[in-house]
C-alpha cells in the first residue's frame, strides 16, 4: 500500500510539474520542504518545543453519528471560540466555518442523521497538491494546515477540496486568539486544534461534545482508543471513492 | 475608404489611450479597495470562490495564447498570408496576457505577496506551473517579435516562432488544466478540458485579431483584401465549429455518467446558467456567427465578419461565466444518496452577482490590454501589409 510520501500519483504529478518547470528554469526550489519528516518516537503526549512533528503518529478523529445529538452545536461553538472565529458578516456565505453541522436524510429509508463536518485531514490532500506556493501543507503527523505567511489567497485549494472544508477570510479581523493566528485574504480550515494537540490536549470540539460522539487519537497506534474502535466497528471515510484516505472517519452513516 | 485627418487622428489616439488608461486606473483603484476592505465587498463567497474577475482574466489569458496562432500559421506552417500579421499577433498576445494577469493577480486575497508566489514553487500545483509558464511566454514572444523586427535577427524567426507555438500550446494546456485537475466538482475534472481550452484559444484569439485588424485598417482608410478576409473568416468558422464539437462531447460524456446527470440537468436546463448557455454561448457565440460567416450575403463583407467575431467574443464570456460560476454554484455531492442540509449551503444552489468593485477590476484588465494595444500599434509599424502577387504565387489565396 502506498504511503503519503511514496504515492505514485503524487510522484507523477510532481515529476510532470518539475518537467514543465525545467523547460523554463534550470533550478527549482521545491516547496515541499515544509513537510519535514522527523524520526521522533511516536508521541501521545505534548510535543517537545523545537522537535519536529513525527510521521510515526497520524492524528485522527472518529465521529459516531449515532451519538451526535440533533440540533446540538456545542462542537461548533467550542471550535469557533477556541480559534477566534467570531466574525459575523452581512452575507453569511462569507463567514468562515471551520466546522459545520450537517443533517442527512437517507433517501432510501428516510433515516435522519446529524454529524459535524470539518477538514478531513486527508493523507492525499487535494488542497496541498494544488497550492501554488506550498502554503497548504500536511504536517508529518497528518494534520493539514495553511501557512498564513505564504498563503496568497488564490482560493485554488477551496476549488479543490471535496468537502468544502475551507473558508476564505473575507474581512479584517479583530480580537484574535494569539495561539491561532488568522489573516484577512488567506484561506483557513480546521487545524485539528494543532496548538492544543502539541500541548498534549485534545481538539476543542472533542472536549466539548456532551455525548462523547467524537474520539481523537493516533490512528497509527494499535493500542489507542481510536485505532481499537476503528478495528472493531464499521467506519466510513466520506467520499472514499476519491481515495484520499482521510484521518476523520465516521461511524453510523 | 477615407483616412482620418492627421490632426484628428492624433487627437483620437490620445483620447483612446486616455480612455484605456482611465479604465485601467479605475480597475486598479477597485483592486486597492478590495485589498483594503477584504473580499467582503465582492459577490464572491466561500461557495463561489472565483467570480467575474476570473471570467475576464481567463478570457484574456486564453485569447492571448490563441491570438498567437495567427503568427504561428505564418512562421511555423509557412502560410504566406499570415506572415505579415505575425507582429500584430505577438503584440496582442503580450497585451492580453498582461490584462489577464493584472486581474488575476489583483484579485488575490494577498496581492501584496506576489513575491511569495514567485519564490515558493509547488511542483504538484497547476497554478504553480502557470507561474512559470506566463513569464516565459512573455520572454519567448518578446524574442519572437525582436526576431521579426530586427533584420539581423530575421534568420531566427522560424525557430522563435516554433518555440512560441510550442510554448503557447503548453500554456493553454496549463490554463485548461487548472480545471481539469480538480477532483472535487462535477463541472471540472476532465482531461478533455486541456485540448478544449486550446481550441477555445484559437477561436477567441482569432476573433480578437480580426476585430483589431479591421479597426486598424479602417483607421488607416484601408480595406482588407477580399481574399484575406475570406481565408480568415473560414478559419474562424472552423474554430467555432471545433469549440462547438468539444462542448457537445464534454456535455455528452458528463450526461452519460449517472453521478453527473444532476449537474448536467442543472447547467443545461434548470438554472440561471441554462439561458446563458443556450442563448449566450450557443446562439450568440456559435450559431449566429456561423450563419454570418457562411451566408453568401454577409460572408464577403468585412462588417459582418467583424460582427461575427464580436459575437464570438461575447459568446466566450457567456461560456466562461457558465463554466466558472455555474460550475461552482452547483453544490458538491459530498454525501451521495442523502438529502443534505447545513448552515454552509450544502446541497444548495448558490447565487452570485458581481459587485461594482469586481466589475471595475475585471474591466481594468480589458483597459490594460486595450491601452497596450493602442499604444503598441501607434508606435510600432504593425499594420499588416499584404502583397497580393506574393500571396497568389504562394497559392495561399485559394483553398
Amino acid at each position: 500500500m502506498s504511503t503519503p510520501d511514496n504515492n505514485p500519483r503524487r510522484k507523477f504529478i510532481a515529476a510532470a510539474g518539475a518537467s514543465v518547470a525545467g523547460l523554463g528554469f534550470t533550478a527549482i526550489a521545491p516547496g515541499l520542504h515544509l513537510m519535514a519528516v522527523g524520526e521522533a518516537k511516536a508521541a501521545t503526549e505534548a510535543r517537545k518545543a523545537g522537535s519536529a512533528a513525527s510521521s510515526i503518529v497520524r492524528w485522527g478523529l472518529l465521529i459516531d453519528a449515532n451519538k451526535c445529538a440533533p440540533g446540538c452545536t456545542k462542537c461548533i461553538d467550542a471550535c469557533h471560540t477556541e480559534n477566534g472565529v467570531t466574525e459575523k458578516l452581512p452575507d453569511p456565505r462569507q463567514n468562515s466555518q471551520w466546522i459545520r453541522k450537517i443533517e442527512l436524510t437517507d433517501r432510501r429509508n428516510g433515516k435522519k442523521t446529524e454529524l459535524p463536518m470539518m477538514c478531513q485531514h486527508c493523507a492525499e490532500p487535494p488542497c496541498v497538491d494544488v497550492c501554488p506556493t506550498g502554503a497548504s501543507m500536511k504536517r508529518a503527523d497528518g494534520i493539514v494546515l495553511v501557512d498564513r505567511h505564504t498563503c496568497i489567497g488564490c482560493r485554488y485549494c477551496m476549488m479543490a477540496c471535496p468537502y468544502k472544508a475551507r473558508s476564505f477570510v473575507h474581512a479584517p479581523l479583530t480580537e484574535q486568539n494569539p495561539e491561532v493566528p488568522r489573516g484577512q485574504g488567506c484561506v483557513e480550515s480546521c487545524t485539528l486544534c494543532v496548538h492544543r494537540v502539541d500541548k498534549g490536549q485534545t481538539p476543542a470540539c472533542v472536549e466539548s461534545c456532551p455525548t462523547g460522539a467524537m474520539t481523537f487519537g493516533d490512528l497509527n497506534d494499535p493500542a489507542s482508543d481510536i485505532a481499537k474502535r476503528i478495528a472493531s466497528v464499521p467506519t466510513t471515510q466520506v467520499r472514499s471513492d476519491l481515495r484520499l484516505n482521510q484521518a476523520v472517519r465516521y461511524q453510523g452513516i | 475608404m477615407a483616412s482620418l485627418n492627421p490632426r484628428h487622428e492624433e487627437a483620437l489616439f490620445y483620447l483612446l489611450a486616455a480612455i484605456g488608461g482611465l479604465v485601467t486606473a479605475v480597475g486598479f483603484a477597485a483592486a486597492l479597495y478590495m485589498e483594503h476592505s477584504g473580499h467582503v465587498v465582492t459577490g464572491m463567497n466561500n461557495q463561489i470562490v472565483w467570480g467575474l474577475p476570473h471570467v475576464f482574466a481567463i478570457f484574456l489569458i486564453v485569447a492571448a495564447s490563441g491570438v498567437l496562432n495567427v503568427a504561428s500559421m505564418g512562421s511555423v506552417f509557412g502560410r504566406v498570408l499570415y506572415k505579415p500579421r505575425a507582429p500584430l499577433s505577438g503584440l496582442l498576445a503580450i497585451a492580453m496576457l498582461s490584462g489577464g494577469l493584472f486581474v488575476i493577480m489583483l484579485d488575490l486575497g494577498r496581492a501584496d505577496r506576489l513575491i511569495v508566489a514567485a519564490t515558493h514553487f509547488n511542483p504538484t500545483s497547476v497554478f504553480g506551473w502557470n507561474v512559470i509558464l506566463y513569464p516565459v511566454f512573455y520572454g519567448i514572444v518578446a524574442v519572437y517579435l525582436w526576431s521579426m523586427m530586427e533584420r539581423r535577427m530575421n534568420p531566427y524567426t522560424k525557430a522563435a516562432g516554433l518555440a512560441t507555438f510550442i510554448w503557447r500550446i503548453v500554456l493553454t494546456t496549463g490554463t485548461g488544466s487548472i480545471f481539469a485537475f480538480l477532483v472535487a466538482r462535477q463541472a471540472y475534472g476532465s482531461a478533455l478540458l486541456a485540448p478544449m481550452f486550446i481550441i477555445m484559444s484559437f477561436c477567441w484569439g482569432l476573433a480578437v485579431f480580426l476585430v483589431v485588424q479591421s479597426t486598424m485598417y479602417a483607421w488607416n482608410g484601408l480595406t482588407l483584401p477580399a481574399l484575406v478576409l475570406q481565408r480568415m473568416k473560414n478559419l474562424l468558422a472552423t474554430f467555432i465549429a471545433a469549440v462547438l464539437y468539444f462542448t457537445i462531447v464534454l456535455h455528452l460524456v458528463n450526461a452519460y455518467f449517472a453521478k453527473n446527470m444532476a449537474f448536467e440537468y442543472f447547467i443545461l436546463f434548470d438554472s440561471e446558467f441554462a439561458s446563458m448557455f443556450w442563448v449566450g454561448q450557443i446562439l450568440i457565440g456559435t450559431l449566429l456567427p456561423l450563419a454570418l460567416l457562411f451566408n453568401p450575403g454577409t460572408a464577403t463583407k468585412a462588417l459582418w465578419v467583424n460582427v461575427a467575431a464580436l459575437l464570438v467574443i461575447s459568446g466566450a464570456y457567456f461560456q466562461l461565466y457558465v463554466f466558472i460560476i455555474g460550475g461552482q454554484a452547483f453544490p458538491l455531492d459530498i454525501f451521495p444518496g442523502y438529502d443534505v442540509k447545513s448552515s454552509f449551503m450544502d446541497a444548495a444552489v448558490d447565487h452570485y452577482s458581481a459587485s461594482l468593485p469586481e466589475i471595475l477590476l475585471a474591466f481594468g484588465g480589458l483597459g490594460i490590454a486595450f491601452t497596450m494595444t493602442t499604444i503598441g500599434v501607434r508606435i510600432l509599424h504593425f499594420l499588416p501589409q499584404d502583397d497580393i502577387a506574393e500571396l497568389e504565387a504562394a497559392g495561399s489565396v485559394t483553398d
